[in-house]
């Protein structure tokens, strides 16, 4: 069987299963619709979790980074897991008690306040608007190079599929989909690293091989790598610092209090049994994305190597441009592997050195998407690989999806302008947002405002400076009031956006950059994308400062925090 | 009340050690002490380069599930645990 048809057959196999599960997951409440009806095991809800947030970002592109930038990509090795401890121990148990549906909806009555609701809303659809741009990017990009179709019409098969399981059973069917889809990932991503990390040290586990010798030889692979990059005149893999040790700290510090702050993935806990059953839902999340992000580093060193290795097969003697491997060939086609014989000796050089280099394009992104073909591997797993990446872009763009419609339809349409509707007429409702937010991603799939990383990572920055300070001081600090937690909420993000609009464009224009995107008018030499925990800052200091200054919230507010600050009782959850 | 409060204390203990490994861990050994950590060797892997790409993340996940299970305990000491059913 060819290639071509294996991946038809296998990511046609992987759809089915997804419509089968719509089907069979209907939601008939709003409950069923919001949280999945509120009973999901705690286990099952942590794979849905990973699944919910292990995107085309993490999937595709992240070890192609880190196989470029070496230490420096740990940012998002430790900010992308790191997040979950502060979900667990600050936030998740606390607002399950809370027991309600939405975000937004808690730092409404928390802060007894429409404004800080629709304020909360505004933030959210901000963060997960500008996240699932990436997803559907990713769709796009999957489909469009493992099945040889437009991207455009890639691009509407996804969402016509999403449309599908998200639109007829909204949380329940996200949540049961996004289990197939995370058993599909987790092969695809796990296999071809096995083989690689067999085939380059013997030693089965990738998180083991990337601490081995190379096979056949005393040399550790990591020293290898190390050295054959310092040849090359490229800065040591291991020791590479992104910008400076400051940069590194504020960004995996941002991207840890954003992951921790994403409405998607604090939904997700909404939907277990209990509060207890919140906190140890939280740790089986994070051991599902373990899985990936442990590996993910082992793909990444090895993919390089490899790389290297097909070029410079031993020191000094490069590749013959016309014996190049297939799988060189194929990616050449592409557009995202490109060479230029410079010197005209027919060979292929790499080097740090922009005039002699003549890998004059490597894509990030191949690292991941090409490694199987690297290895050698059978076609199937080829195959897997295409399902695996559309299966991280569709659950996670499910769950962004579910966040900003239900924002729509249980705070904006119930919470503020029509409280009279009934039940059935708020679930047409919330079908009807999620339609009208999967045609809105839609579009900006089509034309996307900036390359996809760019968009996720702001979506980050963005939860860490709105979302998460306002909740935690929900929680944390009785004393806080509505006039501080609005005004927090509007520095943190204002702060932020003004960071990125000014250094990378307002809205990502280029042209309006006015401080243009240069290092040295940089804050503290933090780049834009790790502001969040700066503004995460902001948000906390104006809290406090303006809640010092105004009154206290009123009793019943105090006895709220009481009630969520212990398990007990969570059947019978306070509503105002 | 105060039986409340003695519960949120100790809660707030706990969550302040569990916080202050997570920054050991990855903040402290991964980013700042980098460095003087990466000339001790594990195994292939310099020390501090593995707690940024693999110890931190190992760390993580067991402090969510100690974290769980401890206060699993003290919901069950300060009697504020839910129904079982």
């Amino acid at each position: 069987m060819t290639l071509q048809a294996m991946t038809y057959l296998v990511v046609g196999f992987t759809f089915a299963i997804y419509i089968g599960i719509a089907i069979w997951a209907r939601a008939g409440t709003t409950k069923d619709f919001y949280v999945a009806g509120g009973g999901v095991n705690p286990i099952a809800n942590g794979m849905a979790t990973a699944a919910d947030w292990m995107s085309a970002a993490s999937f595709i592109s992240m070890a192609g980074l880190i196989a470029f930038m070496g230490y420096g990509g740990s940012v998002f090795l430790m900010g992308w897991t790191g997040g979950y401890v502060l979900l667990a121990m600050l936030l998740a148990p606390y607002l399950r008690k809370f027991g309600k549906f939405t975000v937004p909806e808690f730092i409404g009555d928390r802060y007894y306040s429409k404004a800080a609701r629709i304020v909360a809303v505004i933030c959210l659809i901000i963060a997960s608007v500008t996240y699932v741009i990436g997803q559907m990017k990713g769709i796009g990009v999957a489909f469009s190079r493992f099945l040889e179709v437009d991207y455009d019409l890639g691009l509407s098969i996804g969402m016509g599929i999403v449309f599908i399981y998200a639109v007829m059973g909204g949380m329940k069917g996200i949540t049961y989909t996004q289990i197939a889809q995370y058993c599909v990932l987790i092969l695809a991503y796990t296999i071809p690293a096995i083989f690689i990390s067999l085939n380059l040290t013997g030693n089965p586990i990738p998180q083991l091989g990337l601490g081995s010798t190379m096979a056949g030889s005393e040399v550790f692979l990591l020293d290898r790598l190390d050295q054959v990059l310092r040849d090359l005149g490229f800065l040591e893999y291991t020791t590479n610092v992104r910008l400076s040790l400051t940069n590194m700290f504020m960004y995996t510090l941002s991207l840890m209090i954003g992951t921790a702050g994403l409405p998607h993935v604090i939904i997700r806990f909404f939907t277990v049994p209990k509060v207890k059953d919140a906190r140890s839902s939280a740790g089986w999340a994070l051991v599902f994305i373990a899985i990936l992000y442990t590996t993910a580093p082992s793909v990444a060193a090895m993919a390089r190597l490899n790389l290297i290795e097909t070029i410079e097969p031993t020191p000094g003697e490069y590749m013959v441009y016309d014996e190049r491997p297939d799988w060189i060939k194929n990616w050449e086609a592409t557009g995202l592997l490109a060479f230029e014989d410079k010197n005209n000796d027919g060979k292929i050089q790499y080097s740090a050195d922009a005039e002699t280099n003549e890998m004059t394009k490597v894509d990030r992104d191949i690292m991941v998407l090409a490694n199987p073909e690297i290895a050698g591997l059978p076609n199937w797993v080829i195959a897997l690989v295409a399902a695996g990446g559309l299966a991280a872009a569709l659950s996670t763009a499910a769950g962004l999806l579910l966040a900003i419609s239900s924002a729509i339809s249980h705070d904006l349409l119930k919470g503020v302008f029509r409280p009279e509707i009934t039940e059935k007429q708020e679930l047409l409702a919330s079908r009807i947002a999620m339609a009208g937010a999967i045609l809105v991603a839609g579009y900006l799939g089509f034309n996307p405002p900036d390359f996809a990383a760019g968009t996720v990572a702001l979506a980050f920055g963005l939860a860490a400076s709105s979302i998460f300070p306002a909740l935690m001081m929900g929680i944390f600090y009785k004393r806080m009031n509505k006039e501080g937690a609005i005004a927090g909420m509007i520095a943190g993000i204002g702060v932020t956006l003004f960071y990125v609009f000014q250094h990378k464009g307002i809205m990502f224009i280029q042209s309006t950059s006015y401080l243009g995107d240069m290092s040295p008018n940089w804050f503290l030499g933090i780049e834009p994308n790790a502001f969040g925990a700066v503004g995460a800052m902001v948000n906390f200091a104006v809290a406090f400062a303006v809640a010092k200054m105004t009154a206290a919230p009123p009793q019943e507010i105090m006895d709220l925090v009481e009630h969520i600050r212990v398990p007990s009782g969570a059947g019978a959850a306070s509503s105002h | 009340m105060s039986k409340h409060s003695s519960y949120w204390s100790a809660n707030l203990r706990l969550v302040a050690l569990c916080l202050v490994i997570w920054f050991v861990v990855s903040y402290l050994f991964g980013i700042i002490l980098v460095e003087p950590l990466n000339s001790i060797k594990l195994g292939g892997y310099k020390l501090g380069f593995w707690f940024a790409q693999q110890g931190s993340i190992y760390v993580f996940v067991a402090l969510i599930f100690f974290y769980a299970n401890r206060m699993g305990k003290l919901d069950k000491e300060h009697d504020v645990h839910e129904d079982e059913d």
